[in-house]
């Protein structure tokens, strides 16, 4: 659970640009090494909008790709990332970190009131980022119980029925479709109400741009952090060394936190989403031909030797914040800003204020949702 | 045409953003931050969106001559 596959690793040495045989029968490259890994994220010649209509993996339907902000190219991509970007910079994310601080106490004040042991998914590290990001948004966080099954079939990967994928779309699409509806009558002073006047006011957005940026802003910024919040404690409990190193020296959270999304493996694959190249190209010393997938796998070139001593140690005193766990270049995590405060914080409240938690499932038999592409636990019971 | 002067900040914390937006202008240093490959510029649109775009503002943009901070909105 700890570590990126045996394979991998030897890859990584032996092999870092290779053409593999997926599952599926298709065949991609894999990139291992953190150099090429950062090359593929971050050069043009590796395109994110060339995978529309290829058979590659991909996040949600198939049928919608082409409107996604995850599947377009500058100038298109520049387009949408410049009407968001604004409302994720670092100093737009501090001004929330009160509020964020708040909320963790009120969660963690919840918990206290439960029986023990009580599921820290469900009381904590789930309805901490819905909360967060749903405000941002201008989206009512007690839709969660409506929209979060929705969330989770977008989520889910190529062992699902593609329809069901479709279906779960089109259910949170038409929920969107909804709510934009009710702002459009009466604007709020949000995020989706900004999007909306750049749609009718300045036709910067389709409407179908629109729907799936508010939907993929809504679903990524809450499964992820809610799952990396699992994730860090359990390295953590993994380490109980570094643990109480933390404990003990909460001032070096922000960089434990960086240390921690090197090190856990949030998707399930372990690998980023793939690009097409869109021309010859020569990476590691390999040439790759025009019209080539190539899968950039972020959590192997986390732990790169050349990255960073002894990489598959965790460390929460690590100086490193180069890491790749939120991607680079155009696609570089909107949310990572709101990420690394929003896990600041929670580890903060919980570390802080229930300084004895412990697992109350040993980690090996904790269960993931299955068919999705982020390691989403099913239930985190513990006890304080 | 304005001339620009671009700078990049140390809250730099190495997205590569501005390298995919606008490669030309912008260039990784061994510590992973970006820099620009000319201090002064012709006002450009790529250049314009990579400040937009960069996820801790570290991008800055003024006028060479009047030192004014160029508008990003």
């Amino acid at each position: 659970m700890f570590h990126p596959s045996a394979e991998m690793k030897e890859l990584q040495r032996s092999k870092p640009v290779v053409q593999v045989e997926l599952p599926d029968g298709s065949t991609s490259w894999l990139i291992t090494r953190y150099d090429d890994v950062r090359q593929v994220l971050v050069d043009p010649r590796f395109s994110r909008a060339a995978t529309v209509g290829r058979n590659v993996r991909r996040i949600g339907p198939a049928s919608a790709s082409g409107d996604s902000i995850l599947s377009k190219d500058p100038p298109e991509h520049t387009r949408m990332r410049r009407l968001v970007a604004g409302a994720f910079t670092a100093r737009r994310v501090e001004a929330l970190r009160p509020r964020v601080t708040k909320l963790v106490d009120e969660f963690i004040d919840h918990m206290f009131t439960l029986p023990q042991p009580a599921d820290l998914v469900e009381n904590f590290s789930l309805p901490l980022p819905v909360q967060v990001i749903c405000e941002l948004l201008g989206v009512p966080a007690e839709d969660r119980h409506i929209f979060h099954e929705w969330s989770d079939g977008i989520l889910g990967d190529e062992s699902r029925d593609p329809q069901e994928i479709e279906e779960a779309f089109a259910r949170l699409s038409g929920y969107f479709g909804r709510l934009i509806a009710t702002k459009r009558a009466a604007p709020g002073d949000d995020l989706m109400t900004a999007l909306i006047a750049a749609r009718d006011a300045e036709d910067r957005l389709s409407e179908a741009e629109l729907v799936g940026l508010c939907l993929t802003l809504l679903i990524a910024g809450h499964e992820t952090t809610a799952n990396q919040i699992n994730m860090f404690l359990l390295v953590l409990h993994e380490y109980p060394e570094q643990l109480e190193r933390l404990r003990a020296n909460p001032e070096m959270i922000p960089q434990a936190v960086e240390e921690l999304m090197r090190f856990a493996q949030l998707g399930t694959s372990g690998g980023g989403l793939p690009r097409i190249t869109t021309e010859e190209v020569e990476l590691g010393g390999v040439r790759i031909p025009e019209g080539a997938a190539v899968i950039p796998v972020l959590t192997v070139a986390n732990r790169d030797p050349a990255l960073t001593t002894d990489p598959d140690r965790v460390d929460v005193a690590r100086p490193l914040t180069t890491h790749l766990a939120f991607g680079a270049g155009v696609h570089h995590c909107l949310g990572a800003q709101l990420a690394r405060m929003e896990l600041q914080e929670a580890l903060r409240g919980l570390l802080g204020r229930m300084p004895r938690m412990e697992l109350a499932t040993p980690a090996d038999e904790l269960t993931f949702k299955n068919g999705m592409v982020v390691r989403s636990l099913r239930a985190l019971p513990v006890r304080w | 045409m304005a001339t620009w002067r671009v700078a990049v900040s140390g809250e730099c914390v190495a997205s590569g953003s501005c390298l995919g937006i606008a490669p030309a202008w912008f260039a990784r240093r061994d510590d992973g931050q970006s820099y620009p490959t000319s201090v002064l510029i012709e006002e450009n649109a790529a250049v314009l969106d990579a400040a937009a775009c960069c996820p801790v503002e570290a991008i800055m943009l003024s006028d060479a001559e009047t030192g004014e901070p160029i508008e990003l909105a």
